[in-house]
């Protein structure tokens, strides 16, 4: 038996060092600020920097409006195809499987090319950004609302909530959306995590976001960078936290994102 | 007996207005189908007719020809090259990882701190990711710097450097073997205890249970998820921007360049690049779902 456990353990020793070593090296990177002695001095600079709150606020809006944007579409759709139009599936899974063949850097090319010119000039406005977002969250939106929808059984309960006089709309924001809202918060704070950090998008359409931000700090700061990494990790620890939280105890848990 | 009949009475009489109410039916999915057109589906055709056009907009195969010159070929390969080395890097050691967690013998918070773990860490990337691994192996990095104090050895003198395709690579991983480790797991699950007991009974050695056993199984899921952590190697962009600010012929670095401005000095080659990135990732993507088909076969 001891012997049996010597690979396993070297394994994790191995995985250990190479993912926790680039995180102490970051922090302690992070503390370097001050000559010859640690201090939290880049994050003092990070957090006092307004162009920081703006670009991070800015994100946050940016990323809660592409959930709501999201949900939205996706939600009724899935719903709608589910009862009514089951021979459209795999259209809907072709199409949310697309974004993962189209790069980001490929779709913004695409939308740029498109949008910049009449009869539609939408790149002066953040809405084709925000559209974009919506099209890359797609992928796991899909995935995560078709597995909630599977789980629930959305006939019986769409024809209780229709004997008892509900509408359409009723039906969908008052059974269906509470029915699958540890798939849609899966959904949402995937979006979040992934929207708030997002650079190749939102700097080739130009919009004062997280992303853009972060790059322009690398190029001229030595240690405040790797206090936004280490900012940055968190944030997205505490995203994936809560949705392994939400999703304790269901099987299917959707954490992958595309590429970036 | 009387259900059906009952069953099939309530289909006739919804014969009638049936044409009607598929119409409306169809309604329903317009939304979705029309921001689908209108900001992935028509932004991708675009792309991909300019790629077969001049810039008089007639039809040509001149953009595709192009492509094959050495300085595009160049940066495919090394786009290529990254993603197959990080990916056959990410599908051996994420399995082992993965394994090791599962099947190790090993208490079982360690899976559970992994997938955690695994979970946050495939979802860092981009500039962050590309912070991290400065401040680690960059010129003043932590690692570089204890080389140089600890044993007086200066790893960029020895050739190393971060923002080559070394580093790149180094740098991708930490995106890869996370991903192999969650898109792995679920098989390693399905892999069943009774066929080792089966194949040990049958006096297998651990050699001959991995060999006729467990790698056949194991197989089309290694491969499909080796494809695609290719393809998510091939599409990074912010990565590859943030740590190597370009100087990198890598192709999406390329794509990037050609929307800031045009360096090809022709607009329809820049569609032409685009269009030959879609192909292979759709390649990958399409090889990766085929396979994911086969091991469903096996393990549910």
């Amino acid at each position: 038996m001891k012997k049996q456990r010597f690979w396993p353990i070297l394994m994790i020793v191995l995985g250990a060092i190479y993912f926790l070593l680039p995180l102490y090296a970051t922090f302690e990177f992070s503390l370097r600020e001050r000559r010859g002695e640690y201090s939290f001095d880049s994050y003092a600079n990070v957090l006092a920097d307004s162009q920081f709150r703006d670009s991070f606020i800015y994100s946050v809006v940016l990323a809660l409006a592409t959930i709501v944007v999201s949900l939205l579409l996706i939600v009724p759709t899935a719903f709608w195809v589910h009862l009514k139009l089951p021979q459209l599936r795999p259209v809907m899974e072709f199409i949310t499987l697309l974004p993962f063949v189209i790069p980001p850097i490929v779709l913004v090319f695409g939308l740029i090319r498109i949008y910049s010119r009449p009869p539609f000039v939408l790149v002066s406005s953040p809405a084709l950004l925000v559209a974009g977002y919506v099209v890359l969250s797609f992928p796991y939106m899909y995935r995560s609302v078709d597995t909630g929808l599977r789980a629930i059984d959305v006939r019986s309960l769409t024809e209780a909530g229709q004997s008892l006089g509900a509408g359409w709309l009723t039906i969908l924001f008052r059974v269906i959306f509470p029915n699958l809202r540890i798939s849609l918060l899966n959904g949402a704070f995937l979006t979040f995590a992934i929207v708030l950090g997002e650079f190749t998008l939102a700097t080739m359409l130009n919009w004062p976001a997280f992303g853009p931000y972060l790059a322009l700090i690398g190029q001229n700061r030595a240690y405040e960078p790797a206090a936004l990494a280490i900012l940055s990790f968190g944030l997205t620890w505490i995203c994936i936290g809560l949705i392994q939280l939400f999703s304790r105890g269901s099987r299917e848990q959707t954490q992958l994102a595309g590429t970036r | 007996m009387a259900d059906k009949a009952l069953e099939k009475g309530v289909k006739l009489a919804a014969a009638r207005p049936r044409t009607l109410r598929i119409n409306l039916n169809w309604l329903g999915v317009v939304p979705f189908f029309l921001f689908s057109l209108l900001f992935l589906i028509l932004p991708s055709l675009f792309l991909l007719v300019g790629s077969f056009q001049n810039e008089a907009g007639d039809f040509t195969l001149a953009n595709i020809g192009d492509l094959f010159q050495p300085f595009i070929l160049n940066s495919y390969w090394l786009s290529i090259q990254v993603s197959a080395v990080t990916a056959l890097a990410g599908v051996i050691f994420g399995f082992g990882l993965a394994y090791a967690s599962i099947r190790g013998g090993l208490p079982r918070w360690i899976r559970g701190g992994l997938m955690t773990f695994s979970g946050v860490a495939s979802n860092f990337a981009g500039i962050p990711l590309a912070f991290a691994f400065i401040a680690t192996l960059g010129r003043t990095g932590f690692i570089t710097m204890i080389f140089k104090n600890v044993l007086g050895l200066n790893l960029y003198d020895t050739g190393f450097s971060l923002y080559t395709f070394l580093g790149l690579s180094l740098t991708y991983m930490y995106f890869q073997f996370p991903l192999m480790v969650l898109i792995i797991a679920p098989a390693i699950d399905g892999l069943k205890q009774q066929w080792r007991e089966a194949s040990e009974n049958l006096g297998a050695t651990n050699f001959q249970f991995w060999r006729y056993v467990a790698l056949p199984i194991l197989t089309p899921a290694l491969l499909g998820t080796g494809v695609l952590l290719f393809g998510n190697a091939f599409g990074a962009y912010a990565t590859a921007f943030a740590l190597t600010g370009g100087s990198l012929n890598l192709v999406p670095i390329q794509i990037g360049a050609q929307i800031r401005g045009d360096v090809l000095h022709n607009p329809n080659l820049g569609y032409a690049l685009a269009f030959g990135m879609v192909v292979i990732m759709a390649i990958s993507i399409g090889i990766s779902l085929l396979l994911q088909r086969r091991t469903s076969r096996w393990i549910q």
